[in-house]
């Protein structure tokens, strides 16, 4: 019998680490792995049992509290338990079947601090497949299977990677981009604290091809669980001889070292990662000259996604041809990308988590089934693709294929895989200037358009959703949205105004809206909005009166309260303070 | 004179993986590393801090204090003793962290990136914890604590704020 605890970030969060005291005290073994992607259900316990001919059958537990952890207990010791209660629901057991998992392969399953787990799983055969061709082969292979790049921009990993091989020079640079700076996705870190291994392996296969023997992975300073179990996995490798001189006989050398960054959104662009990884400020350059012609230490470098690189030892140890089959062999047509998606599924969705989809489901597909639709019943208004560089996709579109082309056909992009939902109770505008806020404060601040245009940008939505916002705004705003976009430096500028110009498209009317009718539909932006009693509800309990800040409801005890309007700041109290249920959001009344 | 006043400064905390990174930092890009490093051991980096690496280093001082300025990660003043780091990402974002972040900045008498006067509390804003599922969502010295509401963000405020004077007293 064997105890798997669910220690990725989101199950240590959910208080993991103290269910996991509760079994040690009690004296059981218990064995750790990472991310399943069902965070919502976290944390998660599984108890493997092998019955007399040794096959292997899964119990898994969800929500795992001090009681029910108790109760698996006392389920284990053969005493009367009620542990049946806390199993993986049926329902939830359907969402793993809609996914297809290359890049999370063994998240959630293996033990990421044991390179044996890895290696049962078929780990590091596709790199010994891989050194028995030649680099070109390798490449080949690669471009069969389609492969493109997961962290954006969606160019074809051959592609680079040939670029890198051609460039003259005999040092050469491996590098993995974990920087992974979209709030709000968190798909490469589940890779790399769920699966170490499967990323050093997808950068030992692309230098190999490329012939470079320096590996380096950045990683975002705020993943440091990350950063441990990637130095274990790196360590491990060491021994096991695939990392270092001779890589399992073929006189192949590489090696990786880790970097953790120092927190900068633009250090996810390549050219600023480089000039991070130089212990430099992380301003970013023009391209040319690309990385694959003058990178770190103006080396040939080349640089991919983490999920890029954990997606390439599968394509080895099955073939290029499969995985660019996946969707076909799903059942899914008209994609014009091929292989698999992981994708941060969060917001107001029912069960958020990490999902990994054949590349040409539907938006409405991955949100409805996989994720079990919008929580609390509410209306699904749109959808958040590519972060702060992405664009929203309405829920009209929401039969849009995910694949490149199709979504940037919609104004959002792939992105890295961050996808926010959103329901009827969100601000677009807000949306918009919430994004907006973040790159204008990340915005190095090299080039003009980018550091004073997204500022001038977000001064307007402030104004917007402020209520002081004038009819010409949106013009203005959309003049300044097409002029960042075009006169910027790097990629950060030049997809900043995305948010804005997608909102602009599709939700041109709650701009409206909040501009002339001094209104916000979600009732969200704080300027727009009351709070008010429901007389009918109210048991005057006084607690709404004496949690309100500037004094402004009043009413006697066992009587129902009011709010005086004009003193009321909006900031809720008395909404979270009401046991009844009566205070309800009005829209304020503005006065011209 | 500056000499003087490094001797008085206790730095022997970095001084073990100076001796082994200095001379190769400014050739080797090892400076983010260092700077990680020395806050690591003194919780921020204060001009005399950053002063001594510059000598240790030979790097020019303003270098260092412009690479270190471009790095949201490093501080420049003390911390309180809690950190409290609320997120705000975007799944945090639409699940109403600003009202968290009112409650707690209300509640605490500070805005973002300050300390309370007692030295208890420093709040920092973060881009996601990567508990979307729970957002939104604060970590407290470590610990996330999620699905808050302004309510129960107060709550586990107060409870670390009694357990304190408890200590004291
Ligand atoms: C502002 C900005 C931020 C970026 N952030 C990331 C990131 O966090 N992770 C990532 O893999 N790529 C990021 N990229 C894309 C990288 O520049 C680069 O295209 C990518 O790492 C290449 O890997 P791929 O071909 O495997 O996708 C970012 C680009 C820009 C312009
Ligand atoms: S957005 Fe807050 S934890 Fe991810």
């Amino acid at each position: 019998m064997r105890i798997v605890i669910g220690k990725g970030s989101c199950g240590v969060a959910a208080g993991a680490g103290k269910i996991e005291g509760i079994f040690k005290a009690e004296g059981f073994e218990t064995g750790i792995t990472g991310c399943i992607g069902m965070c919502y259900l976290e944390p998660i316990v599984e108890v493997y049992d092998s019955d007399v001919s040794g096959n292997e059958a899964k119990k898994t537990y969800v929500n795992v509290n001090e009681k029910a952890a108790r109760e698996i207990i006392n389920s284990l010791l053969g005493k009367k338990n009620q542990a049946g209660k806390y199993g993986l629901p049926e329902e939830d057991a359907a969402i793993l079947a809609g996914q297809k998992r290359i890049a999370l392969r063994n998240c959630g399953i293996i033990n990421p601090e044991k390179i044996e787990e890895y290696t049962a799983r078929g780990g590091y055969a596709g790199l010994k497949r891989s050194l028995a061709l030649a680099p070109e082969a390798v490449i080949e292979e690669v471009k069969t299977s389609g492969l493109a790049g997961r962290g954006g921009a969606g160019f074809p990993t051959w592609f680079k990677w040939n670029a890198a091989k051609n460039s003259s020079g005999e040092e050469k640079y491996t590098i993995c981009n974990a920087d992974e700076g979209d709030p709000g996705a968190f798909m490469d870190r589940a890779i790399i604290e769920g699966d170490p291994h499967s990323v050093i392996e997808g950068m030992l296969i692309g230098a190999y091809a490329m012939g470079s023997s320096h590996g380096v992975v950045y990683v975002r300073a705020e993943y440091p669980l990350a950063i441990v179990r990637l130095n274990i996995a790196l360590e491990q490798a060491r021994d096991a001889g695939y990392l270092g001189k001779n890589i399992a006989g073929s006189g192949f050398d590489f090696d990786i070292r880790v970097k953790a960054g120092a927190g900068a959104f633009v250090c996810g662009e390549e050219t600023a990662l480089i000039a991070s990884l130089e212990g430099e400020r992380g301003m970013p350059r023009l391209k040319p000259p690309f990385p694959a012609q003058k990178g770190f230490w103006q080396k040939p470098s080349n640089i991919n996604n983490v999920e890029t690189y954990a997606s390439v030892p599968w394509i080895f140890s099955h073939s290029g041809r499969e995985f660019a089959d996946i969707a076909k062999n799903s059942g899914i047509t008209g994609a014009q990308a091929t292989g698999t998606k992981v994708f941060a599924l969060t917001g107001k969705i029912r069960k958020g988590g990490l999902v990994e989809v054949p590349i040409g489901m539907t938006v409405r597909k991955v949100i409805f089934d996989i994720g079990g639709g919008i929580k609390n019943g509410k209306a699904f208004k749109a959808v958040q693709l590519g972060g702060p560089s992405g664009g929203c996709v309405p829920a009209e579109l929401a039969d849009t294929v995910i694949d490149y082309q199709s979504l940037a056909k919609t104004g959002a992009i792939m992105g890295s895989g961050g996808m926010v939902v959103m329901d009827e109770d969100t601000c677009m505008v807000d949306v918009a200037r919430f994004f907006l806020d973040f790159t204008c404060k990340e915005s190095c601040g090299k080039c003009t358009h980018c550091r004073i245009g997204t500022k001038r940008m977000l001064e307007i939505l402030n104004r917007i959703v402020g209520g002081y916002g004038e009819e010409e705004d949106i013009e203005i705003l959309e003049q300044l949205a097409n002029q960042v976009k075009e006169g910027s430096l790097c990629g950060l500028g030049q997809t900043a105004p995305n948010p804005v110009l997608t909102t602009l498209r599709y939700f041109k009317h709650e701009y409206r809206d909040h501009i002339v009718n001094r209104k916000c539909t979600a009732k969200q932006c704080k300027n727009f909005i009351c709070y008010e009693i429901d007389a009918k509800k109210c048991k005057g309990c006084g607690l709404c009166k004496k949690d309100c800040p500037t004094a402004a409801i009043s009413g006697e005890m066992k009587e129902p309260h009011t709010i005086k309007t004009a003193d009321c700041i909006a900031c809720r109290r008395c909404k979270d303070s009401c046991k009844f249920n009566a205070v309800k959001v009005g829209d304020r009344k503005w006065i011209q | 004179m500056k000499e003087q006043r490094h001797q008085s400064l206790d730095f022997s905390l970095i001084e073990p993986y100076l001796a082994r990174k200095a001379e190769t930092a400014k050739n080797e890009g090892g400076l983010i590393a260092i700077l990680q490093k020395a806050q690591e051991a003194y919780g921020y980096l204060s001009t005399e801090l950053m002063e001594y690496i510059a000598e240790r280093t030979s790097i020019k001082p303003a270098k260092i204090l412009g690479v270190a300025t471009f790095y949201s990660q490093f501080k420049f003043n003390p911390v309180g003793r809690h950190l409290i780091m609320l997120c705000q990402g975007t799944a945090c974002h639409v699940n109403g962290s600003s009202e968290i972040e009112d409650a707690v900045s209300s509640y605490l008498g500070i805005s973002e990136g300050e300390t309370t006067e007692d030295g208890l509390f420093t709040l920092n804003s973060v881009a996601c914890l990567g508990c979307c599922s729970l957002s939104p969502v604060m970590m407290i010295d470590g610990d996330a604590y999620g699905n808050l509401t302004p309510r129960t963000a107060r709550k586990i405020l107060d409870t670390i704020r009694t357990s304190e004077g408890e200590v004291e007293e």
